[in-house]
């Protein structure tokens, strides 16, 4: 049961990752990420993340997805042009790429071989209560500061797009 | 691999070599698109990716520690997508363009 | 938990409160801020010390880990003992009637709070000095009192003679620091710490070699701050700072901070003979020496200033005898009388508008009373007349010292006899017969009376007030016990009485005299007036030799072809490696990613080769 729900939902994942980046419209890029997101937040319930799974799916591909898709929309972003470009990116971008993924493989199943089956029930430590308790006991100056940041973020947002710099 | 073990459940190691997938596709896209916005979005893609390793770690451990975590980060991929794409905004008002290898001011 | 702290927190938030809004503050405001901070500090002295239970054994608080590497561990920790609690009560308490005093003295000055500032700056690295549990936070107190004397005796900067005063004050403490330092690292090396209960517990254990040697250097230490014999040129040119805070830095605290040294380590010094000795003669020799040159100056400032440095060798003879505690009573009694001296000669000077030489003055106990008869109680105290505190604290050192060396008690009696020649001088100099002065002299405002009235009591009451030997007990393991106190009392009185007598004989009866003697003395009174040529000497020996061979190998060899050479090269070399590096600096987001994946490869394959250092760590 649950190989083939990860396998579903690996799949989906990878297939709409693909997508993302090989749409040349930036549109299509945006809901391709949006379906990574949610069958991410799937393999999230599978692990026990009930609560990050839910704000994957409301902050993730709710909030963040809309903001990416408004801009999109506002800036009327068609396909990319080719103009310019790095020698670096064309000759070294590709092996690069490759040598990375192969060596964290290679790590991950050198290392970590055999790690525990998961299986959907057994651990139930990732609830909403859970994660608030520890939030708002160990964590609660990071999580205050997070505060701090969100506000900076809003005010320079709002700094930067304001339509004259005066 | 011990088909039978696999009825008892996803050993952790898959997840792990998902996420590295996911990010490994990710940072392809960051090095090969040429718009902005895209190229953004595969920042997303790479996030989240390091996101599935913290919750895969979490349950091995059976520890909360990874949700806090990711929800960290959660909360600054929000704020970096809200400034981020104020500067493409203005970058786009000054330029009139979304292609990433015509903005190369830092290096004069 | 006493919460010590808070005793230097307060006058450092009053340092950063005038230091920070003092120029825009009304001067009242800066008044009350700077005195109220060390009032309130006294205060809170006097909450401590009566809550405390027992004083016997020092109780250290641990505030933070200041400093962790390797084996070397410095806690912030404070302590108070009973030589902290004394030490503690004449800081705040002297510092609060100086800085009561300092308000009427510098009302009209420019820069107020910035003098203020400095003051409690001043008081907050004192009292750090004096609280600290381990060498290394007295040493930041030692340095910060150094700064703050730097700071003050420049205080009038425009002035070129004061700025140079603070100079030579920094540079000759600076050689005294040397000692300091070199003594921590002798103790850190030899005990493992640097904490006083740790060091003094294991001191007894030790080889006499290196106990000395740790002595000496303190001592070193000791005599760059508290004056002595042969650093002690500085402090007489201190006096150009103002005259408050040559009563509070340089006669009633910081130059005690050397005799509070050794009297702190005691344990170190106890153990090590020869370094007794060594302090004894070093405070025998100041002590004539400075009273010598003090029976020639004009300037009311240099006298006393002649006389702290003559009394401090007093304290340092008193603990190279062995009497510690002796010591640290004179330290006590004389911070009341010299600190009265210096304020009732700040208001001499008040009083004739600014003139400092005595020559110019003369008559002032008509037109400012006050100021006669507290400086009256000063100058009895000081030439250890009978009952007054100077009488107590010195003759406990006389008789430690004829307990030790009779030799030595001679010299010293000798010396107080001098002692009150020339503080007696001055006083008849500036008091009696007719003005000399320009301008009318007047009594200066309550502000600075009032402090000098509180100082006046204690200097008459002061010595049976605190009286120090009994308060410290047996904190100190060698006490030099005098057998015949009374006939060696008379004799020390019999030569402070004669002292006074002479100086009343020669400038109130027959004043012509005086004048008569100095030119039949020719060649060895301009010696003595000329502080024995000693400025001079060092200028030769040490200040010209070291300006030159700055000049000449140091600047122009290797400053100019050696330093300047491999900072050149190093331009000339960074910019080609420059030249072929900035090709990867294409400006390109691209091709920056393309680096940092490679350098993920790279770092990933690294892991892997190098065996993961974390596998393992999951379960």
């Amino acid at each position: 049961m649950e190989i083939f729900f990860f396998l579903l939902f690996a799949i989906v994942a990878l297939a709409c990752a693909l997508n993302v980046v090989l749409q040349k419209h930036p549109i299509s890029s945006a809901l391709s990420l949006v379906g990574v997101m949610v069958s991410l937040a799937v393999l999230y319930l599978m692990l026990g993340a009930e609560f990050i799974a839910m704000a994957q799916v409301v902050v993730y591909a709710g909030a963040v997805m809309v903001l990416f898709i408004f801009v999109i929309m506002l800036l009327n972003a068609g396909a990319e042009t080719r103009k310019g470009g790095s020698i670096t990116a064309q000759v070294l971008g590709i092996p690069a790429l490759l040598a990375f993924f192969a060596a964290l493989v290679f790590l991950i199943t050198t290392y970590y071989p055999g790690l525990s089956p998961v299986k959907f029930g057994d651990f139930t430590g990732g609830g909403a209560r859970e994660i608030g308790m520890k939030l708002f006991s160990s964590y609660l100056l990071p999580f205050e500061v997070t505060s701090v940041l969100i506000l900076i973020a809003i005010v320079g947002a709002i700094v930067l797009a304001r339509k004259e710099l005066d | 691999m011990d088909l039978n073990a696999l009825v008892h459940g996803v050993p952790v190691s898959w997840y792990l070599v998902l996420s590295a997938m996911l990010f490994a596709i990710g940072a392809a896209g960051f090095v090969l698109r040429r718009n902005i916005i895209t190229v953004f979005m595969c920042i997303e893609l790479m996030l989240n990716a390091v996101n599935l390793t913290f919750i895969a770690f979490s349950h091995e451990l059976k520890s909360v520690h990874g949700h806090i975590f990711t929800f960290f980060v959660m909360v600054v991929a929000a704020a970096e997508a809200a400034v981020g794409l104020a500067i493409i905004l203005t970058v786009f008002k000054n330029r009139s363009t979304l292609n990433i290898d015509e903005v190369s001011t830092l290096k004069n | 938990m006493q919460n010590l702290w808070i005793i230097p927190a307060l006058p450092l938030l009053g340092f950063l409160v005038n230091g920070i809004f003092g120029r825009k503050m009304p001067k009242l405001m800066v008044s009350l801020t700077a005195v109220l901070s060390v009032v309130l500090s006294f205060a809170y002295v006097l909450f401590v010390l009566s809550s405390a239970k027992s004083l016997d054994q020092p109780a250290v608080e641990h505030y933070f880990t200041w400093i962790q590497s390797g084996a070397f561990n410095v806690g912030f920790d404070y302590q108070v003992d009973k030589l902290t609690a004394i030490m503690l009560l004449v800081v705040t308490g002297i510092g609060s009637l100086i800085h009561i005093y300092s308000t009427g003295y510098m009302a009209h000055e420019e820069g107020y709070w910035r003098f203020f500032a400095y003051l409690n700056l001043f008081m907050f690295f004192m009292l750090n000095l004096v609280l600290a549990a381990n060498y290394l936070l007295v040493f930041v107190g030692w340095e910060g009192v150094g700064l703050c004397s730097y700071l003050l005796i420049g205080f009038y900067f425009t002035k070129k003679s004061a700025t140079d005063a603070g100079n030579k004050a920094f540079i000759v403490n600076r050689i005294g620091d040397f000692g300091v330092a070199l003594a921590m690292f002798l103790i850190f090396i030899t005990f493992k710490s640097l904490d006083f209960h740790k060091v003094f517990a294991l001191a007894p254990g030790k080889p006499v070699a290196t106990l000395t040697a740790i002595a000496l250097l303190l001592l070193v230490g000791a005599a760059g701050k508290s004056a002595q014999l042969p650093l002690y040129v500085w402090l007489p040119d201190a006096m150009e700072g103002p005259t408050p805070v040559s009563a509070l830095i340089h006669a009633a605290t910081m130059v005690t901070a050397g005799v509070y040294l050794c009297a702190r380590s005691s344990v170190i010094f106890v153990h090590s003979p020869a370094a007794m000795d060594t302090v004894a003669m070093v405070g025998l020799a100041t002590a004539v020496f400075a009273a010598v040159i003090g029976l020639a100056q004009n300037d009311i400032k240099k006298v006393f200033a002649y006389s702290t440095v003559s009394q401090l060798g007093y304290m340092f003879l008193g603990v190279g005898v062995g009497a510690f505690s002796a010591g640290v009573w004179h330290l006590v009694t004389h911070a009341f009388f010299k600190a009265l001296l210096f304020l009732g000669a700040g208001s001499v000077i008040h009083a004739c508008h600014g003139e400092q030489d005595m020559r110019q003055m003369g008559g002032l106990r008509k037109y400012a009373p006050v100021t006669f008869a507290t400086l009256g109680c000063a100058s009895l105290a000081i030439a250890g007349f009978p009952f007054t505190s100077g009488f107590y604290s010195k003759d406990a050192i006389l008789v430690a010292a004829h307990a030790h060396a009779p030799w030595m008690f001679w010299v010293a009696v000798f010396t107080a006899g001098m002692t009150a020649f020339y503080v007696w001088r001055a006083y008849f100099m500036t008091f009696f017969g007719k003005y000399r002065g320009h301008g009318h002299p007047h009594e200066s405002p309550v502000s600075m009376t009032g402090p000098l009235v509180i100082l006046a009591a204690l200097s008459l009451a002061g010595g049976f007030l605190f009286n120090v030997p009994e308060i410290l007990g047996k904190m100190f393991q060698v006490e030099a016990e005098g057998a015949e106190a009374a006939t060696l009392t008379y004799i020390s009185v019999a030569f402070g009485l004669a002292g006074i007598g002479l100086a009343y004989f020669l400038y109130v009866v027959n004043s012509a005299l005086p004048d008569k003697i100095a030119s039949s003395l020719g060649g060895l009174y301009t010696l003595v007036y000329n502080k024995f040529f000693v400025d001079e000497l060092y200028d030769v020996t040490v200040v010209q030799p070291t300006v030159n061979g700055s000049r000449t190998l140091l600047w122009r060899g290797i400053e100019h072809y050696v330093i300047d050479g491999v900072v050149r090269g190093v331009g000339a070399n960074a910019l080609n490696i420059g030249g072929v590096l900035k090709h990867l600096q294409s400006g390109n987001i691209r091709s920056y990613a393309t680096w940092v994946v490679i350098g993920g490869a790279v770092l990933l394959i690294l892991m892997g080769v190098g065996g993961f250092a974390f596998a393992g760590g999951v379960r």
